[in-house]
């Protein structure tokens, strides 16, 4: 394996990571929001709050680092993303900021207002959604380059039916990844009530995620043939996604076995979110950037992967150790501690 | 409307962004080792007030730590978003720094959240102690690597320019620079010092506001302490800056110090202005002290502005920035040391309303003496983004939008900032120190 291609799996694992991490938050958000609009709040806030408190800022890192890993693996992405993303990008880190500062206001600070929880249900869609521009920009077709200068056809992005389809994907999987947690977090702590209501919105936004993910890999193959063919290619890796969607709605559906099936939500992104990444290589962006013409110095290359397997060893430790005192930790889930 | 040139208009951007940030990210930096240190005396000495004292100052560090992650993750996008083609060339060779800044703020942020979380959850103390030391390693280790990256801006080596191409990347020599040791070391001792400084200034506040309480001495002994050795050791630090200056970019010294004629036994210029004319007004000389400060010898010869190209120097106005840093710098090592020695020797005036006003002003003081300190740095600089490589002109984005961003994350940053004080003033005034305490004695 080369060093180009360890690089970019690093940075797509934690991509992946914050994928994960992100939704359980992001959709968190949303559902506060909508249990206060239909006055059943007090049945799953303190489970939401009680999760996320202690985790907030190691799912704000997981973001951090997927985005300097990628500009040391790959400088030229900076010049052609940071040209382009200039108007979204801030939008996601001015909404990014309001969402984690606010959080941390509240929970630290006061009582829960009405103007912080709708911000914090609506930003909760809102960051997804922009952040995904990034995702659809990578397929090609969005920026020009004429003379060095980089521009970006907003019209042509808004009305791709690519990019909606991208964007309506991944609010309805954050949706789906957090329900599906939230219902899991809420059997550990033996909060029927709060099981049953997470339960109803985990079963609910399975269809709806399965669906934008089949109208976005049609509207890719519109946009993009060539990445459309290598993912046929590779069309087992979404047999296999596809499959452990079934069993985790299975399992939510039968009402048993909820960490197995939120174990099964986790493969079902896992295997389609790298079954994406691996066809859209060689290209990091269509067609200006591939991961092996503009890698950076090779020394560069592998002092960062020599410093990230040493960070390795410094993160899991302590994670685990976060996840055992926060997660897994019977007492504190069902609020004794 | 407000700046046309993108160019500009990043630059501004980035000012405010980094003016904004670095209030909270010297907070972050600093204040855990106060926290470490009153827990730690706390358990040495068994005595409750310090185990509190790190208690509340915990309480009111994480809400500072929320607005700098946040503020933090904005800089680290901005640097792509608004200079894409120096992160192009950068990139190359600053990653690995960036990179393990990365890790060592996840290593903060894991364990800042377990001990915030964990304090009735050991029986031990001094268990939960043990979660502090990777938060302060951690905020300390930050400060480091991106210090790290800022050094090497100033002083970039560690590559070769072919065509303007970057060519033998050794990312572990750009790493050690030569600005790396002075800068990063007067960072992490001024974040130390500006802590100090501003726990001192609300503990003074307290007492003049008619607090007796033991627990408020205590706290003032303790910051004006540690407050007192960071402010000898900043300007030790800062001595080796300024030789560090004269050697690597004699044209940010030259003009922080209007020092326009390369000439032996410079003099130091303190204060005074510029006229239309160029002509420094009303300052004061202090004869050979500026070949003392840039090379430790009265008859050195300290290169002058005249000697460089003028679209390559630095704006004048930096010497105003130097000034006022050196000042407030001496200003709050003398106020510290008469403090400690006053408390030692019972001068009865240390406890005086009017001292105790000086001390409430030492932490506003020390936070102005940090954004004047690293617009000398920055806007010192100048044209550089890379020194002698790349100006700011070539780096910054072509985009005409940024002008509309400087609006939305101006307002974003004025919401931060009042909702930070607005919440940390509803933790702290219902919950005064008497009440706590109180709490704490019944079972």
């Amino acid at each position: 394996m080369t060093y180009e291609i360890i690089g970019i799996t690093v940075l797509w694992l934690f991509l992946y990571g914050y994928l994960i991490v992100a939704s359980i938050d992001f959709g968190a958000g949303f559902f506060s929001y909508y249990a206060k609009k239909t006055k059943k709040d007090h049945i799953i806030n303190q489970l939401i709050s009680r999760y996320l408190s202690p985790v907030w800022e190691v799912t704000n890192v997981f973001f951090v680092f997927f985005f300097v890993g990628i500009v040391g693996f790959f400088p030229d992405t900076a010049f052609y993303y940071g040209t382009a993303l200039l108007v979204p990008g801030s939008i996601a880190i001015i909404l990014l900021a309001i969402r984690g500062s606010f959080y941390a206001f509240e929970s630290y600070g006061s009582k829960q207002s009405n103007v912080y929880m709708f911000l914090y249900g609506a930003t909760g869609l809102l960051i997804p959604a922009s952040l995904s521009t990034a995702l659809t920009l990578s397929e090609g077709g969005f920026i020009t380059e004429t003379n060095g200068e980089i521009t970006m056809n907003y019209l042509k992005l808004f009305t791709s039916p690519y990019s909606w389809s991208v964007v309506f994907l991944a609010i309805v999987s954050v949706l789906y990844i957090s329900a599906t947690f939230l219902t899991f977090y809420a059997s550990r702590a033996n909060d029927t009530e709060a099981l049953k209501l997470v339960r109803k919105y985990a079963l609910f936004w399975g269809t709806p995620t399965i669906i934008a993910a089949l109208t976005t890999f049609i509207a890719l193959g519109q946009h993009n043939q060539r990445h459309y063919d290598r993912m046929l290619d590779l069309w087992w890796v979404f047999g296999l996604s596809m499959g452990f969607f079934m069993i985790s709605l299975g399992l939510i559906y039968i009402g048993k076995y909820y960490g197995l099936a939120f174990i099964s939500v986790m493969l079902q992104f896992f295997f389609a979110f790298f079954g994406y990444g691996a066809s859209h290589l060689p290209y990091i962006l269509d067609p200006y950037i591939t991961i092996y013409e503009n890698a950076t110095h090779q020394s560069t290359g592998i002092a960062l992967i020599i410093v990230f397997i040493a960070g390795l060893f410094l993160l899991v430790p302590s994670l685990i150790l976060l996840m055992k005192l926060f997660l897994f930790n019977a007492d504190y889930v069902k609020g004794k501690k | 409307m407000l700046f046309e040139d993108p160019v500009l208009a990043s630059r501004f951007l980035t000012l405010m962004t980094l003016t904004f940030h670095i209030i909270y990210a010297t907070i972050g930096v600093g204040v855990p080792l106060f926290i470490m240190i009153a827990h730690w005396i706390g358990i040495r000495k068994k005595d409750e007030h310090y185990i509190i004292m790190a208690r509340r100052w915990s309480r009111g560090y994480m809400v500072t730590v929320a607005v700098g992650v946040v503020t933090g993750t904005i800089i680290g996008l901005q640097l792509s978003l608004l200079w894409p083609n120096f992160m192009e060339i950068a990139g190359q060779i600053i990653a690995l720094p960036l990179f393990m800044e990365t890790f060592a703020f996840f290593f903060e942020a894991i364990f800042l959240g377990i001990y915030a979380y964990t304090w009735d959850r050991f029986d031990d103390q001094r268990k939960h102690f043990l979660l502090l030391i990777p938060v302060a390693i951690g905020g300390g280790m930050s400060a480091f690597f991106i210090t790290i990256v800022n050094s090497f801006m100033n002083t970039p080596t560690g590559f070769e320019m072919v065509n303007g191409a970057l060519v033998h990347a050794n990312p572990v020599a750009a790493m050690f620079n030569p600005a790396m040791p002075t800068k990063v070391s007067h960072v992490v001792a001024t974040a130390y010092m500006t802590a100090a400084f501003l726990l001192a200034s609300i503990t003074a506040f307290k007492l003049l506001k008619g607090s007796r309480h033991v627990y408020y001495k205590k706290a003032l002994y303790l910051t004006m302490k540690i407050g007192l050795i960071f402010s000898v050791a900043s300007a030790i630090i800062g001595d080796f800056s300024g030789k560090l200056l004269a050697e690597y970019q004699p044209e940010k010294l030259a003009a922080a110090e209007w020092h326009f004629e390369t000439e032996g036994e410079a003099p130091l210029l303190m204060y005074g202005f510029l006229d239309e004319n160029q002509e420094v007004r009303y300052a004061i000389k202090v004869p050979y002290m500026l070949s003392i400060l840039a090379h430790s010898n009265p008859t050195a010869e300290v290169i002058g502005l005249n000697e460089f190209e003028p679209e390559e120097t630095p704006p004048l106005i930096v010497h105003y920035f130097f000034d006022s840093m050196v000042t407030i710098g001496m200003f709050l090592l003398v106020l510290s040391l008469i403090y400690w020695m006053g408390i030692r020797r019972h001068w009865a005036f240390v406890k005086s309303t009017f001292f105790r006003w000086l001390i409430v002003l030492s932490g506003p003081l020390a936070f102005l003496a940090m954004e004047f300190g690293w617009w000398l740095a920055e806007v010192g600089r100048q044209p550089w983004i890379l020194r002698g490589i790349m100006t700011v002109e070539e780096a910054a984005t072509s985009s005409d939008y940024v002008n509309v961003m400087i609006v939305l994350f101006a307002l974003l940053y004025i919401v931060l900032g009042v909702g930070t004080v607005v919440v940390l003033r509803r933790i702290f005034k219902n919950n005064p120190i008497e009440v706590e305490l109180k709490g704490n004695d019944s079972p």
